[in-house]
């Protein structure tokens, strides 16, 4: 198997010569972006709104263990099971362990990152249980063995047409490319799902400490019957997903959807506290809350990227990359794609084995103008480059620039160096876009401008 | 006012017309300019690929060129944002923290310079074309420069200033070009596109090292789009 630097260059390189794909995410993107910048209009202060928000998320991730206390208190007293989990392992053993007790086979779940995460459905799948993903964006990209492309819009790669392709080979169902006609033909097979199933899955956007609820925001309405319809309701979020109190959301839920979807407000927004009370006539019978840290608490040790832990996966920085444009959300070969991705990856699975998702940015910072929650993320693609580096230099890069301070900072030796280069490029187009091309990785594609005849330097002493 | 010009090393070697039409602009603006005999690195590409030892070597020097200085202007907006924004968080901790802090206070990038420092937007200068700015992003996102080359080419007479339909990335990034050609690639092709949809002739911009990727790939093509520093269309013709 490649290593996963082998791998990211290969797709990304794939990808970016697919000029049919660039233009399937550029439209997407761009029709977002006007929708984004309308409902952004619609806020007084969207840049107050923003301090607002990175403040309030501040706030919770540097008080996160009263916080985290003060929302299992207020689960557990509603008769919710609350689970903490340090790894993903152990996390897909918990919820193993509650579908076994109850012996539920067949499972429904709600679109969720942190089980993408932790590679929750092939567990369950090995361990003999039926998964069905019931947002319809995971639904498609289940049915095609597809990891999401995007956090928040999971079959975005895709045209009406292969979405009815795969219709018709998995559902052999697929009357025509008609979006409301292929959304029918879903809901169907999905509504037979929600009531067979005997435990539902789902995520969490926030988790609100005052009040020991969760936050789900979706447009479907599926996340609803996941949660309602099945005897027992699992909840598996990140620890990072708090919010100190209710009247927060007064701020986040416009605001993800405003730069998630590009919506005023997204469709459905529900509070979920714990299973059915005496009296309700509906809702689980069950209630179980995994927490997962999974590395979350080394980035909290860490003052200087404590920020990430902001996150609420809006998926705003993938909307402006202008890398993850051109690469797609498949290259990276991560659960979270784009700038937040590059930004925690590197230090939830390895700094070294995913080092390249950092030095894959031409730092440009538009991922971090568009953050709701400020998160520094090109700051932090530096900050990651710096810390591999010093825990594993690679001798020929430290080695060239060594060699380059000397250089740079002595006349004589610069003014040789601007010799010997002006008498290179004469002998350049003998190699020029040839493997022995010293600039080969420049030259494949661009030209390189000639050393001037007279340096700046050059002439300055000549005018002095 | 004795302004000490900062050169950047790719600017002195490929593009030192730029250092010239500053030399001219500032010194028609009644200002004595004075530039460093020796060369001078910024030690971003060190800094950028996580080698802060080694970008320290070579920026420790350009801190003791401008140690003294009144004023530094910075030929290139990239550069720029190394010195004035990047420099106090490389040297944090060291015993040139100091030193660093006053350097960045009193950096500043041309355009910046001429407008917000020196209030001065109307050169007398003269380019009959149509142009599009592309604003290089460490000056718009690291410095927050967006108005000041814009208030200059507004001024500049027989110019057409069209702007592009987005405000992105072209792609260069630094070591980034090279270490990821085809997607720097990729985006520069983004980038020539907007700016032919424009119909200008000339794409003008703060950042030589912008300039020199999206010339790259345009002469690449065969492409018809021309590129110039900003510097050297303020310095055509007639500088009053």
């Amino acid at each position: 198997m490649n290593s996963p630097a082998t791998q990211f260059k290969h797709d990304a390189v794939r990808l970016t010569a697919d000029r049919r794909h660039r233009q399937i995410i550029n439209t997407a993107l761009d029709k977002y972006a006007v929708k984004r910048d309308e409902k952004k209009g619609l806020f007084q202060d969207w840049l107050g709104a923003r301090q607002l928000a990175a403040e309030t998320k501040w706030e919770a991730v540097n008080h996160l263990d009263r916080y985290l206390d003060q929302f299992v208190r207020g689960l557990e007293a509603r008769g919710a099971k609350v689970h903490w989990a340090s790894t993903g392992e152990q996390a897909r053993d918990l919820i193993l362990g509650i579908l076994k007790a109850r012996n539920a086979r067949t499972v429904v779940k709600s679109k969720a990152m942190t089980a993408e995460e932790i590679h929750l459905n092939q567990a369950l799948e090995k361990a003999g249980h039926t998964v069905v993903e019931s947002d319809l964006g995971e639904f498609i990209v289940q049915l095609r063995g597809e990891p999401p492309y995007h956090i928040v819009f999971p079959a975005m790669h895709l045209t009406r047409s292969e979405i009815q392709e795969t219709f018709q080979q998995k559902l052999g169902d697929a009357p025509s490319d008609n979006p409301e006609e292929l959304t029918m033909v879903a809901r169907r097979v999905l509504r037979q799902k929600y009531l067979q199933a005997d435990a539902g899955i789902t995520g969490a956007n926030f988790a609100v400490a005052d009040l020991g609820l969760i936050s789900l925001t979706e447009n479907e309405g599926n996340a609803r019957l996941t949660a309602a319809l099945p005897r027992t309701m699992i909840t598996l979020l990140g620890i990072e997903k708090v919010v100190p109190r209710l009247e927060d959301l007064a701020l986040f839920l416009p605001m993800l959807a405003t730069v998630g979807a590009g919506q005023l407000i997204s469709g459905y927004n529900t509070l979920y506290g714990g299973p059915r009370q005496p009296g309700e006539p509906d809702g689980p019978e069950e209630f179980h809350v995994v927490l997962l840290d999974n590395h979350r608490t080394a980035l909290l040790a860490d003052a200087e990227q404590r920020d990430t832990l902001h996150c609420i996966r809006c998926g705003a920085c993938l909307n402006v990359c202008p890398i993850y444009r051109n690469i797609g959300g498949h290259s990276y070969g991560t659960t979270y794609c784009g700038p937040i991705g590059a930004v925690i990856t590197p230090n939830l699975r390895g700094l070294q084995d995913w080092k390249h998702l950092s030095y894959s940015s031409s730092l440009c910072g538009a991922c971090t103008e568009a953050c709701p929650v400020g998160i520094n993320l090109h700051h932090h693609l530096l900050q990651n480059r710096r810390n591999a580096s010093r825990q594993k230099p690679s001798w020929w890069q430290k080695l060239a620039f060594q060699a380059f301070a000397p250089m740079a900072n002595c006349r004589v030796l610069w003014s040789l160096v601007t010799k010997v280069g002006r008498a290179g490029q004469k002998l350049h187009p003998l190699v020029l876009g040839t493997r022995l091309d010293p600039a080969y990785a420049w030259t494949q594609t661009r030209d390189l401008p000639p050393i001037a005849k007279t340096s700046f330097k050059e002439w300055w002493r000549h005018r002095l | 006012m004795t302004v000490t010009l900062f050169i950047p090393c790719f600017v002195d070697l490929f593009y030192p017309q730029v250092g010239m039409a500053m030399v001219r602009i500032l010194e028609k603006l009644g200002h004595r300019v004075v530039c460093p005999d020796a060369p001078a690195c910024c030690g971003q590409p060190a800094f950028n690929t996580g080698y802060w030892d080694e970008s320290r070597d070579v920026a420790v020097r350009v801190l003791e060129q401008f140690r003294d200085a009144e004023v530094v202007v910075i030929a290139s907006g990239s550069c720029g944002a190394m010195v004035k924004m990047f420099y106090p968080e490389l040297f944090a901790g060291t015993p040139q923290e100091g030193l660093a802090r006053q350097v960045s206070a009193k950096c500043f990038e041309f355009a910046q310079f001429l407008v917000d420092q020196l209030g001065v937007t109307d050169l007398g200068a003269q380019f009959p074309h149509k142009v599009t700015y592309h604003d290089g992003c460490h000056s718009l996102r690291e410095m927050d420069i967006h108005e000041a080359p814009r208030k200059l080419l507004q001024r500049i007479q027989g110019l057409e200033l069209v702007e592009m339909s987005q405000t992105i990335c072209c792609g260069f990034g630094g070591t980034f070009s090279a270490k990821f050609p085809m997607i720097s690639t990729a985006m520069g092709e983004v980038k020539c596109d907007l700016a032919a949809q424009t119909g200008v002739e000339y794409i003008v911009s703060s950042d030589s090292s912008c300039l020199m990727h999206i010339q790259g790939l345009i002469d690449r093509r065969k492409g018809r789009l021309k590129t110039i520093h900003l510097a050297e269309v303020l310095a055509m013709t007639a500088v009053r």
